[in-house]
């Protein structure tokens, strides 16, 4: 077989903004997919809500489409477009369900759109728990033993029939959202109707518990010929019982023999021969340690999380084979990339272990349960490769970026042996760190096994690792040690600290053995076969591979590690696209990252990728192999702008801004002076270290003040501090993230907030536009809504954002990128913060101006003017179009987290919507982030006092369309009083129904809640937001954001909809 | 070339042929395959021993590689069916073997230069000018001979007859067979074919088997009768390699060989691409199958050499890597299915 001629334009569906459950993967699986294609002469047609992502650049698809993921867009995107196939399996879950959707309408047949890659049946077949328990029945793949139920009762009738614990899981659903384990009938019904309420069709399976077993994973190929091939195998640190994209995972298989890895390859192949997949599909076993009994946990015909994390695993790219085989190549027909001299149906094998840690965003939200189970919590994650265990998990460790650098944890330090013990029952994220501490402390393997049932050869490693501690502390140093010591992971600090050598010494020590690591390739191969992939990773062998390119001059680029909370896929594509604009200029490019789910770390992005943990030493082995010309920080967020010091001392020079000016932006006093030298206002602000300070410096600036940590990305420990208390226990928090930088107290202004990315070239800026958020200061940037073009501006205020936005430019020394954020109060223009390097908005604000502002930024290095480059300094006019970024949360997955807005981002991800008129813009914003628009319903109105009088004309406006408001006391009186009907609930606790049971009941459609200040989770509002969030419904706690949602459906039924290619942007008409 | 490393197993010297295997699991399968007979193997996989060594999965009752090297030995042999930990059972079956070395820079100097010579050495001072004399000096012996049979043995209880050829068979290959309902009488290697045809066999089976094909005279002789009897006959690797050379082909001795379990071929006639295991460093010359006798049935698609042959009288058939698996894929066991219906019997 080859290509099927007939397939000539292709509709990709995109995966939507980046929640828990779905990360950055997509975009990787995506964007090579879409270059697959492209190579084959087919023409892309891109829908994805979200403008973060790599895949929504024009250059990486024909027509983009950065719309809501809605049945009613894709129709229309079909019927403007005329594809004549749609290739679902790349966009996640979203991307199955609404292709499926489609299909049952029959409006793909009716416009003779195909699926390819994987058909509607096997889709059903896999996702259906009914029809996927009959497939398996056909070819005899034992299930775990389950019952569909529809309702809570059918759920404990088999509950009982099954026996207790049951695992409870929601058909159609993302990350095993809504789903738990069940020990109890109190339990289970709690979890059951949870899960009943967010299935998409209103079902649950009820399944025997078979916690504790192996969880496997096999990566499962197979093209239109019934060709079948096993990428990569996967084994569980965390049995079973822990989601899979929560559990440590190391690949290949460690604990099982080739009888019982042939079994379950053989199972993966006969389940992707029975559901005919035509791609790549993800196959989850549990196998009894205790016997060959195993059964099928799960089924993705798509590509997955499991899958990008496979591929980088291996070298072996699963989204581009995947897309070939849509378009009818055959696995025998596809050239294996990496060696160029063998085919894609062969099977990897590796020659080294990779370990991914899960990134969890714990350290944002302190008060949420860190407990894990099948609901996944984590936002992103690291891979470790080395040539063992111990030291690939050593990596992974340092990659986390938490102040974490190998197997200890300060936390467990002071607590008695009975506490550790109670610590490894906890099944939680710091479980491997007190998994350590209790072999450390002596506890017998056995009794940990027998709580934790983790397999006691990944025991026995921590043993081993622990036990390089111990020489460490009581052997004198030899190179033997040493030596081992840094094949098993240990950074040179962390040899210091165990062993109480300075670092300087230890140094010393490596240079006099010629202790150094060394680069291998991963080649997908073992080295069986000459490989061209430029993919590294350091290991303490003997021979090295990497050979640095003498004959060009070249450009290391600092990525941006695990997707975060704060730090999301927006720095990935500042990343690659800082690559692909120094190649553009002739450089050989060097990228040093370890996110498996990015497309940064795809082996053909940059020409050499180093798959390594960010930290000094890590980055310092590669430099003095490569020796580059030039290292770049300004595009990988946070992780890379803590590397610049780092790397400036090790001689390379840091192209664009230097790390005196970084300094200068983040060092508080110093910032403070040259804002008084650029004449900028500022909000009143303190620089403190201790509790005391920060009470006197909130009574000399006066209630209410910002409180927050410097050096921290994502507003992370920031709060607005109303009174002593709330200072106290601010600070409290900010001390647990082992903070060694000074805490800032400033004076909180309340105003419009205005952000602008500008690109200097060290004569003047280009600032592309400049966006208004809707909420007022105070709420996180990220957290906001943003508009492009600013809307209510006078033209005096933006040329004072131009001016000092020069100003600031030209006084930090900035080459390349700058963001800024004011706050603009009665005409006047205020800097809250400015920040030297890339931003969250840059890929939204670059595609929607059409202006390319990284490869800008990377020009101006090399001393381009940018009217040079063809822009005019100053400020871009705007585009007749308005493009309005959502953001976009994950509070239902985490337990425990207030979803209240403030200076502390808790946004996961982001959509935009894009129009020419701002309602409809807005419109398409609230639908891309999941919100229905309903011109009726039912919404709870709760506001704190101050709030009242702003509130009020938000229930008129809701109450004139038709909406019923439900209240308690104070704002159902207020409202009464001001003439607005209104049903009055009782409040939390009080007589039943209350407020939580109306809320559960699923009658809400929306509820406002603003919350009042104070050690505020204890109180009744935070209990209200869980119960909204956790029942699905939106809850807004911004009357900002109401706001602008009452604008919403009140134009939402006379809007007609539009759809915009914004490969197109350049040809909207510009308006001066 | 010289590596260092840690001695495990039993502390001995020997010379051995090095080859690579780059499978991530099945060393057990691996380490009792008579086909590694004089052999030292590099495992291509860092960690090695992780799950001990059960022995109901060996294909021999003892190891038959001559050293085992690898970069390192799990502390731990994890899993519910584990017999021994792989250091004791090395050094119950005297075996040496070497950890703590580079093995990724190992099989890249295999891979360039080729199956080589070499000499694992026990001590802190080692004489390398000796050593290097030693290995000059060292001739493989042939394999077949010292890993057969001595006398036929008898396996199964099933209505279909068949004779084992062993030239250093895998006892999968004997179990694919007993569970599709076979009677196997093994033979040794050099068997008259008078012996084999008075026992009335419904089938014959050519086993794998260690060493150059060509130094197996006595054997491709009796092949040819074996061929001209009309018998059905199934081979495997070695007997593939030993019937070819019976119908006038050639074999050669290729670089550094194939082995490992993710091995893809390509059945010609269907165009479907299997995983297979494979362990050998020969060949059968593609050029030089008369086309009269036998055509190609599957090829290697890494380097599209010979990996079948299915032979014009329609009696024959043989494939050069391994159905039976253990350690590897069990994707193309339905080979054995053919060979049963070759034989007119039956089949699981």
């Amino acid at each position: 077989m080859s290509k099927i001629s007939s397939i000539q334009k292709v509709l990709i569906i995109g995966s939507g903004p980046i929640v828990i459950g779905q990360a950055a993967e997509f975009d990787y699986a995506g964007t090579q997919a879409c270059r697959a294609l492209r190579e084959e002469g087919v023409e892309v047609i891109l829908v994805n809500s979200n403008p973060a992502t790599i895949m929504t650049d024009g250059e990486i698809a024909d027509k983009v489409y950065i719309e809501p993921l809605t049945i009613d867009t894709l129709k229309k995107v079909i019927l403007k477009e005329r594809p004549d196939s749609v290739l679902p399996t790349l966009g996640g879950q979203n991307a199955l369900n609404l292709a499926v959707e489609l299909e049952e309408s029959g409006f793909l047949a009716e416009h003779n759109v195909r699926m390819i890659g994987t058909n509607a049946d096997t889709i059903r077949m896999a996702e259906d728990r009914e029809l996927f328990k009959e497939a398996m029945a056909r070819i005899s793949q034992p299930c775990a033993e389950s019952e569909i139920a529809e309702t809570v009762e059918d759920s404990l009738l088999i509950a009982k029939r099954i026996g207790y614990p049951v695992v409870v899981r929601p058909a159609y659903t993302l990350g095993g959202s809504g789903g738990g384990i069940a020990y109890t009938e109190e339990q289970l019904h709690a979890i059951a109707s949870m899960g009943l309420h967010r299935s998409r069709v209103n079902q649950v399976l009820i399944e025997r518990c078979i916690s504790g077993w192996k969880e496997i994973e096999y990566e499962v190929i197979r093209d239109g010929n019934g060709n079948c091939i096993t990428v990569c195998n996967m084994e569980n640190f965390d049995p079973v019982g822990v989601h899979t994209g929560d559990s440590i995972v190391v690949a290949p298989c460690q604990t099982l023999a080739d009888k019982e890895i042939q079994m379950l390859r053989s199972a993966s192949i006969a389940i992707i021969n029975e559901l005919k997949v035509e791609g790549g599909c993800n196959v989850q076993f549990a196998l009894n340690p205790e016997s060959f009994e195993y059964c099928v946990i799960e089924v993705n015909p798509r590509v997955s999380r499991s899958s990008a994390l496979a591929s980088k695993a291996t070298g072996y790219p699963i989204a581009k084979v995947a897309s070939k085989i849509a378009l009818g190549y055959t696995l025998d027909e596809i050239e294996n990339e990496i060696t160029k001299k063998t085919y894609a149906c062969f099977e990897p094998t590796l020659d080294y272990c990779v370990v991914k840690i899960p990134k969890w965003p714990f350290d944002k939200f302190v008060h949420a349960r860190r407990s894990l189970g099948t609901q996944m919590k984590a936002t992103g994650e690291v891979m470790g490769i080395a040539p063992t265990f111990e030291a690939a998990l050593m990596k992974a460790i340092r990659c986390l970026e938490q102040n974490m650098f190998d197997l200890t944890d300060a936390e467990l330090d002071g607590l008695s042996d009975l506490d550790v013990s109670e610590r490894i029952h906890a099944v939680d994220d710091r479980r491997l760190f007190a998994v350590a501490e209790a072999l450390r402390r002596g506890f017998a393997m056995e009794k940990i096994h027998s709580v934790t049932k983790i397999d006691r050869w990944f025991l026995q490693k921590l043993q081993s690792i622990i036990a390089v501690e111990k020489r460490l502390a009581n052997e004198p140093m030899s190179k033997e040690l040493l030596q081992k010591a840094k094949s098993f992971g240990f950074l040179d600090e962390t040899v210091a600290k165990f062993s109480g050598i300075s670092i300087e010494e230890i140094r010393g020590l490596k240079e006099k053995w010629a202790i150094r690591p060394v680069y291998k390739m991963v080649d997908t191969c073992a080295a069986e076969f000459e490989a061209e992939t430029p993919y590294y990773y350091s290991s303490y062998g003997d021979e090295n591979e990497s050979r640095p390119e003498r004959s060009r001059k070249k450009i290391m680029v600092i990525g941006s590690g695990p997707i975060r909370i704060g730090q999301g896929i927006e720095f990935d594509f500042c990343s690659v696209h800082s690559v692909w604009a120094l190649k553009k200029l002739g450089f050989e490019t060097i990228i040093v990252n370890n996110n498996p789910e990015t497309v940064s770390t795809d082996f053909d992005i940059a020409d050499k990728l180093y798959f390594e943990p960010l930290t000094p030493e890590d980055v310092w082995h590669i430099v003095e192999l490569e020796k580059p010309d030039g290292a770049v920080v300004q595009f990988g967020g946070q992780t890379a702008i803590k590397l610049a010091g780092a790397i400036e001392k090790m001689g390379i020079p840091l192209l664009g801004t230097s790390f005196d000016s970084i300094d200068e932006a983040e060092d508080r006093e110093r910032f403070d002076a040259i804002l008084a030298q650029c004449g900028i206002p500022h909000a009143a602000g303190r620089m403190v270290f201790t509790c005391e300070e920060a009470l006197q410096a909130a009574h000399e600036l006066g209630y209410p003040v910002l409180v927050r940590p410097s050096y921290v990305l994502g507003g992370q420990g920031m709060d607005i501090a109303y009174s002593d208390d709330d200072i106290r226990e601010q600070i409290g928090i900010i001390n647990t993230i082992a903070q060694e930088h000074p805490i800032l107290v400033d004076k909180y202004l309340m105003g419009t907030e205005v952000e602008v990315d500008a690109v200097c070239d060290g004569v003047d800026t280009v600032i592309p536009g400049i966006m208004q958020h809707v909420e007022r200061a105070g709420v996180h940037s990220g957290d906001s809504i943003s508009v492009y073009p600013a809307q209510s501006l006078s033209k005096q205020v933006e040329d004072t954002i131009v001016d000092y936005t020069r100003k600031l430019a030209l006084a930090l020394r900035v080459r390349g990128l700058l963001n800024i954020q004011f706050i603009v109060k009665d005409e006047q223009v205020y800097i809250i913060e400015a920040n030297p390097r890339s931003s969250r908005t840059v890929p939204y604000i670059s595609k929607i101006t059409d202006i390319p502002i990284v490869h800008l930024a990377v020009r101006t290095f090399f001393g381009e003017t940018l009217p040079e480059m063809g822009y005019q300094y100053g400020l871009q006019p705007s585009k007749s179009l308005i493009a309005i970024k959502m953001p976009v949360f994950s509070f239902e997955k985490l337990y425990g987290a207030d979803v209240n807005l403030g200076p502390e981002m808790k946004s996961t991800g982001e959509v935009l919507g894009i129009a020419r008129s701002f309602e409809e813009a807005m419109i398409k914003a609230f639908q891309g982030a999941g919100m229905h628009l309903l011109t009726n319903g039912n919404v709870i109105i709760t506001v704190k006092d101050q709030d009242k009088e702003e509130v009020l004309p938000i229930a008129k406006g809701l109450c004139d369309l038709g909406w019923t408001i439900y209240s308690t006391e104070g704002t159902s009186n207020y409202l009464k009083e001001n003439g607005i009907p209104n049903v009055r609930l009782n409040k939390v606790g009080g007589d039943a129904p209350d407020i939580l049971d109306v809320i559960l009941s699923g009658t809400i459609d929306l509820v406002i809640n603003t919350p009042s200040k104070g050690a505020e989770h204890r109180r009744d509002g935070f209990l209200i937001r869980r119960n909204t969030v956790e029942a699905g419904i939106p809850c807004l706690t911004s009357l900002d954001t109401a706001n602008a949602f009452l604008r919403c459906v009140q134009h939402v039924e006379d809007t007609n909809l539009s759809v915009v290619d914004i490969t197109k942007v350049s040809s909207f008409l510009v308006f001066l | 070339m010289a590596f260092e490393g840690q001695g495990f197993g039993e502390p001995r010297d020997v010379l051995c042929e090095v080859v690579f295997n780059s499978a991530m699991c099945g060393y057990t399968e691996l380490l009792t395959d008579p086909s590694y007979a004089g052999q030292g193997v590099v495992m291509t996989y860092p960690m090695i021993g992780n799950y001990g060594i059960c022995y109901e999965d060996a294909e021999a009752g003892h190891p038959w590689v001559e050293a085992f090297i690898v970069h390192s030995v799990s502390g731990i042999a994890s899993n519910f069916r584990c017999d021994i930990d792989l250091d004791g059972y090395l050094k119950s079956n005297r075996i040496p073997g070497i950890s703590g070395i580079d093995t990724r820079a190992l099989t890249r100097c295999l891979r360039e230069s080729g199956t080589m010579r070499g000499m694992l050495c026990f001590g802190d001072q080692v004489d390398r000018d000796e050593m290097k004399r030693k290995i000059a000096a060292h001739v493989v012996p042939n394999g077949v001979s010292q890993v057969s049979i001595r006398k036929p043995r008898d396996y199964g209880n099933g209505s279909v007859k068949v004779a084992l050829l062993d030239y250093g068979t895998k006892e999968n290959i004997i179990r694919s067979l007993t569970r599709r309902g076979c009677t196997v009488r093994r033979f040794p290697n050099d068997t008259p074919f008078e012996e084999i045809k008075a026992w009335n066999p419904d089938g014959v089976m050519l086993s794998n088997g260690p060493g150059d094909p060509q130094a197996c005279v006595k054997e491709i002789a009796e092949l040819k009768r074996v061929y001209e009897s009309g018998i059905p006959t199934f081979a495997i690797c070695m007997g593939h390699q030993l019937m070819a050379l019976s119908q006038g082909a050639n074999t050669y001795k290729l670089k550094y060989g194939h082995r490992g379990i993710n091995h893809p071929v390509k059945e010609l006639k269907s165009n479907r691409v299997y995983i297979t295991s494979q362990n050998h460093g020969y060949v059968v010359d593609a050029g030089t199958i008369d086309s009269s006798v036998a055509e190609v049935s599957y090829i290697s698609m890494n380097d599209r050499s010979v990996e079948g042959l299915d032979y014009k009288n329609g009696r024959v058939f043989s494939v050069q890597f391994h159905p039976e698996a253990c350690s590897g894929p069990l994707d193309t066991g339905f080979l054995f299915d053919r060979f049963m219906d070759l034989m007119g019997g039956g089949r699981v």
